[in-house]
């Protein structure tokens, strides 16, 4: 299982992974981007930038 | 014996034909992308071609080949140059760049409803804080402060007077972006605690939602809380118009409810819909996909 980049603690994720999702890990709440799906891997998510949105 | 030859169903000619390559522009996996994902895989005559922009090296002559891209990027400047790219080279995108281009520029999209006729908060465009100021003062107080091409009511001022006009604008100016250079006022619209998302695909208003805050702002990425919201003839009607005005395909219309009836302020192009898609009833992905599906077979 993957760890937070921010608390270290444990995730756990869905089968239904996919590359670039974001999740919030459940112990801190920090913003995850997953980086890849096999091996599953994590890491901070970009900051938002000014031009995002819809 | 004279065998008889009834057309095949719809289920079944839509699998003997060639599938739409769907391109599914996109950065973050969000709620929504991945709704939309799925919702394009359950579908047979779709091959899903997804197209992370950090991924992306495009050329002119050797683009990805598809038949459609659906445009799910969450910044808006790259989403408008890939959609420039791909538009130049006929293939479809949802939305078009033209639209892109509009819908992310409060000040093209402001145009374009007026120029329609529309019902739109009066506004007023500036490049100098002291220009600004003049303009506030014109409006009058309160008075809204919006970047050009911002989202997500980010940077949104609502101003109350003279002073903290003054205060706001001499810190705007000193931002980075170029974008703080254009100052664009809008005037304050006494509106009940909420405001209306409105969903248009394909020309049809599907679907509609009420975003009900305690603050002033009432977007969904603010923590609004949304419930259905009936779509009216005159609700109906005005978001197609307003889809029509920037030549939108799949948007999000934003109204506010007055006194003399709806005001459009603000139309979304890669709209989201996480917060609607439990009260409004409707299958926002579904009808999407289906939506670029239509497009790709008609292009």
């Amino acid at each position: 299982m993957p760890t937070c980049p921010e608390c270290g603690g444990t995730l756990e994720l869905g089968a239904d992974l996919m590359a670039h999702e974001i999740v919030d890990c459940p112990a801190c709440g920090t913003e995850l981007e997953v980086t890849s799906v096999d091996p599953v891997a994590v890491a901070l998510a970009p900051e938002e930038e000014e031009d995002w949105g819809e | 014996m004279t065998a008889t030859h009834e057309p095949p169903p719809a289920s079944h000619l839509r699998t003997i034909m060639k599938k739409v390559k769907l391109g599914l522009l996109h950065s973050r996996i969000r709620t929504e992308e991945k709704l939309l994902f799925e919702a394009a895989r359950r579908r047979r005559d779709i091959e899903v071609v997804p197209l992370p922009t950090s991924k992306l090296v495009l050329d002119f002559d050797a683009l990805p080949v598809v038949d459609v891209v659906l445009d799910r990027e969450i910044s808006q400047s790259r989403a408008l140059h890939v959609l420039n790219m791909f538009d130049r080279t006929g293939v479809r995108t949802v939305n078009t760049y033209d639209t892109a281009r509009i819908g992310g520029d409060k000040v093209l999209t402001s145009a374009r409803l007026r120029q329609a006729g529309l019902p739109t908060p009066e506004i007023r465009v500036a490049f100098s804080p002291d220009a600004a100021l003049r303009a506030a003062e014109d409006l009058g107080y309160p008075v809204v402060l919006k970047p050009v091409d911002g989202s997500w009511g980010r940077l949104m001022a609502k101003i109350e007077n003279r002073t903290a006009a003054e205060s706001i604008l001499e810190h705007k100016a000193h931002l980075s972006s170029h974008y703080h250079g254009v100052f664009y006022l809008q005037e304050f619209v006494c509106k009940p605690d909420r405001d209306i998302r409105a969903f248009v695909i394909n020309g049809e208003t599907v679907a509609a939602s009420y975003r009900e805050a305690d603050h002033w702002l009432t977007n969904a990425a603010l923590g609004a809380k949304t419930s259905r919201c009936p779509v009216t003839p005159e609700l109906d009607a005005l978001c197609i118009s307003a889809c029509q005005a920037v030549g939108g395909d799949a948007i999000a219309v934003d109204l506010m409810e007055t006194e003399d009836g709806f005001t459009v302020h603000e139309v979304n192009c890669a709209m989201e819909f996480k917060a609607s898609m439990a009260c409004v009833g409707a299958d926002l992905p579904d009808m999407l996909i289906e939506h670029c599906v239509r497009v790709a077979r008609e292009n």
